[in-house]
């Protein structure tokens, strides 16, 4: 394989580590809070997708669909019953329910469907495409993530810019109480806000799963801490941030896993995490806020 | 007698109690022999819970990679008692020593870590902390070293690049770890330990250095205008809380025969599992991490007969618990039809 192919590749899985992140950012943004439950969501998702396609027989897009659906409301209802009573407690209260979501979902997908890996028919049917005499070849899923990805990225920018809804939710992430003031409603903000993320998700896990075609309860737990850590990267709670960091991450890492070792491509993508971090402490786009007295 | 004191005596004597009634049972033999082999984990994972409450209550920052902290500890130590295993030293002195050593390495790494770390705020520094966690892991599971008559050798690739001679051994074998641990840890050099390490906590959360550290936490910019040396207290709190933990894990490798890093053992699930440990237990409160600990590491294995259902009860319980501990609405409730106010009411009646 050459240098291209590796980047191509590394490109995909940075876009679905974008898409991740986007939703991790999203709800950090508003809620303030590390959702760790947002990783199962996506492992939910996948197992949607593969219950429907495999049980129903339907069409991959329906099915795909459905999942964005059900993610949605997933998303909708553990907010409103995990995370709504503990708004005003301490934020370390709110991290440790999330744990709590996360094993909840990994352990019903236990008890489900079991912890043998599941092989997972991919969504996308597109022929691959060929250049450079078949030296480079990009998969139909690899085209399909990338376009989805930029897609998202500038529906998810105009949303914000353009809309009630998404200024709503600037005003909401900026000051909650002031935005109350001003007749925003705050709850309702809150749970689209979840309700985007979690329909992120979803789409995520249909594109890592055909991806990567193996789906078992914990799928999820690992893409959701590296883009938890490319929306870090990026800046945690800007827009554009989270997706140069799920992009930047995924390169980073099939490179390195190509080119260095592949072991310890995990430890590579969390030095130069550090190492950012170190040089710019709020990220590469983060704000900077200054402290009061 | 003043207040403290007898708090921490409690403290001290729920542990020997626990200690002498495990002992009492475990001699009449009414002690399963599951339930035995739960009694060094137990303590191990008491440390860490009283270790990590030193970085999450004491210090106020969120860390999200103490199992590193442990693993260095465990792999430490274990590469020091297989070191000196066939040199006819004294199974306990070579335990001893192989504890400190442990707890001293991991400290060095406190140091090492907490100096870029300690710059960092809030989410920040959790997540660079996990990160931490999960390299130290990582280098861990490709790390080879090997000893033979010319002195050490050591490898990042695999065992034939050591270059050792015929007769040498392969001590840390990458993904395998250390195989053939001698097996050191006993209950009671746990509870001594586990000991030890509350005696420095409370020691040092009631020194000088301690209301440094909590005046750091509670309002950092007033501290450092009283002249407070910020960067030195958060270094010496982390320092200590990590050397606790390479102590703990001194303890959980000498438990084991073969010592591996994997995901479930050192990664981040790990310092998760112990951060859930402390928050349940009160968040600043020793004795509150050591019954939680203690608590939450018996309960799933007691929950075995329901082997299928045991983690998703347990995720259960601990959103429950956390809803009921922490949300606004249920603490409004729980101070109204609480019994001791209820009591108290009718005390005060009757006085009138």
């Amino acid at each position: 394989m050459s240098f291209w192919n590796y980047l191509i590749n590394g490109l995909s899985l940075g876009s679905v580590y974008a898409i991740i992140a986007l939703g991790y950012t999203m709800v950090y943004g508003i809620a303030k809070m590390l959702n760790f439950a947002h990783g199962d969501v996506i492992m939910v998702g996948g197992f949607v997708i593969y219950t429907i396609m495999n049980g129903a027989g339907l069409n991959p897009l329906l099915a795909v669909l459905i999942s964005i659906v059900a993610c949605t409301v997933l998303g909708v209802v553990i907010e409103k019953v995990a995370y709504k009573p503990l708004r005003k407690a301490t934020p370390l209260a709110v991290l440790i329910t999330a744990i709590g979501v996360s094993y909840l979902l990994q352990n019903v997908a236990l008890l489900i469907f079991g912890s043998d890996a599941k092989l997972f028919t991919s969504v996308v049917n597109m022929t691959p495409i060929s250049l450079a005499d078949g030296q480079i070849v990009i998969t139909g899923e690899t085209q399909i993530t990338i376009i989805a990805c930029i897609i998202i990225m500038i529906a998810l920018s105009l949303f914000i810019k353009k809309t009630k809804a998404g200024q709503a939710m600037l005003a909401v992430s900026e000051d909650k109480d002031a935005a109350e003031l001003m007749g925003i409603n705050v709850n309702g903000t809150i749970s689209l806000t979840f309700a985007i993320g979690s329909g992120l998700a979803a789409v995520a896990g249909a594109l890592l799963c055909s991806a990567y075609p193996t789906l078992t309860p914990y799928t999820g737990s690992m893409p959701g801490i590296k883009a938890f850590v490319a929306a870090v990267f990026g800046g945690i709670g800007s827009i554009p941030g989270a997706f140069i960091g799920g992009i930047l991450l995924g390169i980073i890492e099939n490179l390195s896993k190509a080119y260095i070792s592949s072991q310890m491509a995990d430890a590579i993508v969390f030095s130069v995490l550090i190492i950012v971090l170190l040089v710019k402490p709020t990220g590469l786009l983060g704000k900077k806020y200054s402290e009061k007295v | 007698m003043n207040k403290q004191l007898k708090d921490n005596l409690i403290t001290y004597g729920i542990i020997i109690a626990f200690y002498a009634i495990m002992q009492t049972l475990s001699a009449t033999g009414s002690l399963s022999s599951l339930f035995k082999g739960l009694l060094v984990p137990v303590c191990v994972y008491t440390i860490m819970a009283v270790s990590l409450n030193l970085t999450v209550g004491i210090l106020g920052e969120l860390s999200l990679g103490h199992a590193g902290f442990m693993c260095i500890g465990a792999f430490v130590s274990a590469f020091f008692s297989m070191c000196l295993k066939n040199s006819g030293m004294n199974s306990i002195v070579r335990f001893i020593i192989a504890i400190l050593l442990g707890a001293l390495v991991s400290a060095v790494f406190g140091v090492l870590i907490g100096i870029p770390v300690l710059r960092l705020r809030g989410d920040y520094l959790a997540i660079v902390t996990l990160a931490f966690g999960e390299i130290i892991k990582n280098i861990v599971n490709v790390l080879y070293i090997g000893k033979d008559e010319n002195g050490m050798h050591l490898s990042f690739t695999d065992t034939a690049s050591l270059n050792m001679s015929a007769d040498g051994e392969v001590i840390v074998k990458g993904p395998q770890g250390i195989t053939g641990i001698p097996n050191d840890s006993t209950f009671t050099i746990g509870i001594i330990v586990l000991l030890l390490t509350i005696a420095i906590v409370i020691n040092f959360v009631n020194s000088r250095s301690g209301r440094a550290v909590m005046a750091i936490r509670d309002n950092r910019i007033a501290a450092e205008s009283v002249g407070i040396n910020i960067s030195k207290y958060k270094l010496m709190a982390f320092a200590i809380s990590a050397s606790m933990a390479g102590a703990a894990g001194a303890l959980y490798s000498h438990n084991l025969n073969n010592l591996m890093a994997q995901p479930k053992n050192f990664g981040y699930n790990m310092s998760i599992m112990i951060l859930v440990y402390v928050v349940l237990g009160g968040i600043g409160r020793i004795r509150g991490s050591i019954i939680a600990a203690a608590i939450l590491t018996v309960l799933p294995e007691l929950l075995r007969g329901f082997s299928d259902y045991r983690m998703l009860i347990y995720s259960i319980v601990l959103i429950v618990m956390m809803l009921f501990n922490c949300a606004p609405a249920a603490l409004e409730l729980r101070e109204k039809y609480s019994l001791k106010r209820l009591f108290g009411k009718k005390l005060k009646k009757e006085e009138a």
